[in-house]
């Protein structure tokens, strides 16, 4: 493998993202409202203006958790998809380029952008917070929920690839990205409770099945770090602490790098093997 | 040199490419002939790296399959379909796939100016006409100087002035020395490029031969339509009937079915016979049976 031409290619990808006006409404989106967030964070209080940065990484969770995946699935899902059906991909296969190459940096190059991104929306969020004297409780909180939002989009960037390796058409890649991202944000809470409740499910294994949907790893993680306790997320998150201790921050990082390096090895062999351009 | 070596390919149960051996030599221009579903693209396609075969392709000694990369370095593609980035400048492009294949800074510049888009640099790949994006795509397999050119129908999406146009850049590569492999459908291309044709039917060639022998062993034949004076058209017709014409009245004229490469014969029997013929159209080339 040849990292000049991966490096090419990514630089391609970044073009790409930046002219693709989805990406800079995902980007605007997300500066916006954690600008908002950290101003209402506030506000209930009866106090105006920003809001510490540890309130409003708490506050941004739940901003994460409905933009970071939706933003990283949807993208992911076009990267191959949409090369494929435009015919352009067919073309760059014809070239003295390998398909891990190609792989390789389509996925560094939208890595890159979707990180990019995520520091533009943070570093401005955080930049007006400490310059509106909001830097007295924790920064170190917020700095953590950047590279939990860092790891969380990495697994959306996965499982967008391997859909978009498992499709032809950027349409059918996207509508899949969107019903993930649906099951994994709505039905994760929803079916776990439920599930909980109709089966009487255990402590322990509610807390395993919680461990498969990237999105509840990332809150449980990102709670953590700020409220270094689990209370707040019922007895699954009080026995997650009491079973793994100070070795559960690893646990979380092991399951979120699975969710990366699975889904993106599935999806570079179903690209590297694939027969039909 | 271009080797193919018992290429079969299947898809489930249809064999597009069956057990197909032939070899292109240096500097050679071959071109693959037949209908469509012959298997002329999967044949390209096999070659390019884009499907699973079969047998054994080397280019240049170097393996398809297992050294896929160098065998395409030494290829400069033009496919049927000009599929580019479209928001992307012309230039722009250029220079993004001759980072790719590893070509010379100068070569993008200097091959945009070569097949005339010099002054184009800047447009948006998009905007560009049907006949300057396959310009383009010339400039961009020729970045690199590679010795084998791979053409997929490279006319056949052009209007008749795009394509004389391309067709004398074609004359050009072919006269710089390069080793040619195309498909083809259309006459002009076989009569600019080709030194040898393989006839393919249902994944088979059917036989070889030279350009200039295609014509007479797919029986080709010409129709040309001849307006003639009204008093003269009976007489005519009776001329060309007895010349051993397949004739017929058609309106003002005659359609007259002749060998092709012999459109002209009517027009001297019956200008011998102080027939004037006042005009004449080339209907059609039709492949016998």
């Amino acid at each position: 493998m040849r990292l000049k031409t991966v490096w090419t290619l990514a630089q391609k990808e970044m073009r790409d993202a930046l002219h693709n006006r989805w990406f800079v409404l995902y980007t605007l989106a997300f500066v916006g409202l954690s600008l908002a967030f950290s101003y209402m964070a506030l506000a209930g209080a009866g106090i105006a203006g920003f809001a510490g940065f540890g309130r409003t990484a708490a506050s941004l969770i739940n901003l994460v958790l409905l933009i970071v995946p939706l933003m990283a699935l949807t993208i992911g899902a076009q990267s191959l998809a949409g090369e494929q059906e435009h015919g352009t991909l067919a073309y760059l296969l014809a070239q003295p380029v390998t398909r891990l190459e190609i792989f390789g940096g389509k996925y560094l190059g939208l890595l890159l952008s979707l990180l990019a991104s995520l520091t533009l929306g943070f570093g401005i969020s955080g930049l007006v917070m400490a310059l509106n004297g909001g830097g007295a409780s924790n920064p170190t909180a917020y700095v953590r929920l950047v590279w939990q939002t860092f790891l969380l989009s990495l697994t959306m960037l996965s499982v967008g690839f391997l859909i978009s390796a498992l499709t032809k058409r950027a349409g059918v890649a996207i509508g899949i990205g969107l019903f993930l991202w649906l099951t994994f944000v709505f039905l994760g809470d929803l079916g776990l409770m439920g599930t909980a409740i109709a089966m009487r499910v255990p402590i322990d294994e509610l807390f395993l099945l919680s461990l498969s949907n990237p999105l509840q790893v990332f809150k449980m993680s990102a709670v953590l770090d700020i409220n270094r306790t689990l209370d707040i997320l019922g007895p699954a998150g009080i026995y997650a602490l009491q079973e793994f201790g100070r070795a559960l921050r690893y646990v979380f990082l092991a399951v979120m790098a699975l969710w990366i390096i699975v889904p993106a090895t599935l999806a570079y062999w179903r690209f590297a093997n694939r027969n039909d351009f | 040199m271009i080797t193919f070596s018992h290429l079969t390919k299947q898809f489930g149960a249809y064999k597009a490419v069956d057990d197909l051996s032939f070899s292109v030599e240096p500097h050679e221009a071959v071109a693959l002939w037949g209908p469509n579903g012959a298997g002329k693209t999967t044949v390209i396609k096999c070659l390019l790296g884009l499907l699973q075969y079969k047998g054994q392709i080397t280019v240049n000694d170097f393996d398809a399959h297992r050294q896929g990369r160098a065998a395409r370095g030494q290829i400069g593609y033009v496919p049927q379909a000009q599929s580019f980035y479209d928001d992307m400048g012309t230039l722009e492009m250029t220079q993004y796939f001759a980072r790719l294949k590893r070509a010379p800074a100068g070569d993008p510049r200097r091959l945009l100016d070569q097949v005339g888009l010099g002054e184009h640099l800047q447009k948006k790949v998009g905007a560009l006409s049907g006949g300057m994006k396959q310009r383009l795509a010339l400039a961009l397999a020729l970045l690199g100087d590679p010795p084998v050119m791979v053409m997929d129908e490279p006319t056949s999406n052009l209007d008749a002035g795009a394509r004389d146009q391309l067709l004398h850049l074609l004359a050009a590569v072919k006269a710089a020395g390069k080793t040619i492999i195309f498909t083809s459908h259309r006459v002009e291309e076989i009569e600019t490029l080709a030194d040898r044709v393989l006839v393919m039917e249902r994944g088979q060639v059917r036989f070889t031969c030279s350009a200039a022998e295609l014509p007479g062993k797919l029986g080709w034949r010409s129709q040309v339509k001849l307006r003639l004076p009204a008093e003269s058209l009976d007489r005519a017709l009776g001329i060309l009937r007895a010349g051993g014409f397949d004739v017929r009245r058609n309106g003002v004229g005659v359609i007259v079915d002749v060998a092709h490469g012999d459109k002209a014969r009517p027009i001297h029997v019956l200008s011998a016979a102080d027939i004037q013929v006042t005009d004449f159209v080339h209907l059609t080339d039709v492949e016998g049976e």
